[in-house]
């Protein structure tokens, strides 16, 4: 809540309510990535038109066939987060899905999943699965239909607009007891990926789990992304996406920026805050205050981005 | 006075009904039988989990988020679980069978078949 609240009108802070788990925007600002509360970016032309086109959109956590008490019609709050970036003035270029497309990795769900998607008025989806969409027994649901960019692999790279952006799988080689994991192929191919590349290239890396330890004992990080970090370092502007828990939280680190986007399905539970992370169930109007009160914002500059960590307080 | 001593009759009926069913259920063929472990609030429970080679392990989701259970050595592996659903292996060998919901590495569990 820290800045351009001014920007905030009653009719825009109440559609932020109703459409609290929208997705990001994220202009790119002087090099730098912004993110931008997508209900607001929708509601407000002014407040985007300061920060630029936007280059994409993130949409995250949609886990279509989830049915229970937190939000029983997550079709229904996806096919508004679709209507609100299709009614963006400035079409993003792109749209990134951080994964748990799904809720149970079925064929209908993905199904479901791609009918909606297919109303964007922004054709060029890029993804990353999540662990919902790979507990399917051969964990081929999701690559039969996503595994096309990876080879299969669940990790690729492409560029836009000068910028260059990594997807990434910490989904697949879970340990026992542990955190998301990259693997040592993956993190030997980011490595070269990366190598030769002008340090002035703006970087967006996206995976589905945390990329860095949120919260270790709910399993928010992954373990061996420390080893990531290390050729992205040198970067000037660097931009880590992730899903996975459900609310906004997010940190600074030198050049590097990391961001979690919040759900379109339901919220979770603050980290540690009862037995695990599953759905949150609250009273209508208390989940609405609390996805409209951290959603509503608009940041100019990364600095300002650790400040507005408290999400869904 | 007649109503107290047929209840402590039926009683006493019982008991010994429970306790041939006890000293029965253990020494029958089947029974290895079916043992059920709950999963609830992101736990295994319980583990770890002790019986016999043959036994038929039943894994039932009680949270409103789904789970699966995976065998660290690859021995089994269920779908996505969602509420209220469950999956069945049986254990034909002794061993001990550590395994892990991987959507949630951090819920394992252990069964001992002897």
């Amino acid at each position: 809540m820290s800045d351009d609240s001014s920007l905030l009108s009653r009719r825009n802070a109440l559609k932020c309510l109703a459409y609290g788990g929208a997705g990001t925007v994220f202009a790119l600002s002087g090099g730098v990535f912004t993110p931008i509360d997508l209900a607001l970016a929708a509601g407000d032309k002014a407040g985007t038109g300061k920060l630029g086109r936007p280059l994409f959109v993130q949409i995250s956590d949609t886990h279509i066939g989830f049915n229970k008490e937190a939000n029983p019609d997550v079709a229904g709050t996806l096919t508004q987060t679709i209507d609100i970036v299709n009614a963006m003035p400035d079409q993003p270029a792109l749209i990134i899905h951080t994964g748990d497309i799904t809720h149970l990795s079925r064929p209908a769900e993905f199904d479901l999943a791609q009918q909606l998607f297919s109303r964007l008025r922004t054709s060029e989806l890029h993804t990353v699965p999540g662990e919902h969409d790979t507990t399917d027994a051969t964990v081929t649901e999701y690559f039969n239909r996503f595994g096309q960019a990876s080879n299969n692999k669940g990790y690729y790279s492409f560029d836009h607009a000068g910028v260059h952006f990594i997807g990434l799988i910490n989904v697949l080689q879970f340990k026992p007891g542990g955190l998301g994991t990259l693997g040592d192929e993956q993190l030997a191919w980011v490595a070269a990926d990366l190598k030769g590349r002008s340090a002035s290239t703006p970087i967006v890396v996206f995976a589905h789990m945390p990329l860095w330890t949120i919260y270790e004992p709910w399993g928010w990080g992954t373990g061996d992304a420390d080893q990531l970090m290390i050729p992205l370092r040198r970067f000037g502007s660097v931009t880590v996406l992730n899903g996975h828990i459900h609310q906004i939280v997010q940190k600074v680190e030198g050049n590097i920026t990391f961001h979690t986007a919040r759900s379109t399905s339901y919220p979770q539970p603050l980290a540690g805050v009862g037995s695990g992370p599953g759905p949150l169930k609250v009273p209508a109007d208390q989940l609405a205050s609390m996805l409209g009160i951290t959603s509503v914002s608009v940041v100019k500059h990364p600095s300002a981005l650790a400040l507005d960590d408290t999400a869904l307080a | 006075m007649n109503r107290p001593r047929t209840q402590m009759m039926l009683t006493a009926v019982a008991v010994v009904i429970l306790a041939a069913m006890e000293v029965y259920v253990p020494s029958a063929a089947d029974t290895a039988g079916a043992t059920t472990i709950v999963v609830k609030d992101f736990m295994f429970n319980p583990t770890p989990l002790t019986v016999k080679a043959g036994a038929t392990v039943t894994w039932t989701n009680k949270d409103d988020e789904p789970h699966n259970v995976v065998s660290d050595t690859g021995v089994f592996k269920s779908g996505g679980m969602d509420t209220d659903e469950s999956f069945s292996f049986k254990f034909d060998k002794p061993g001990t069978y550590h395994f892990t919901c991987s959507i949630h590495p951090r819920m394992v569990g252990t069964i001992v078949v002897q």
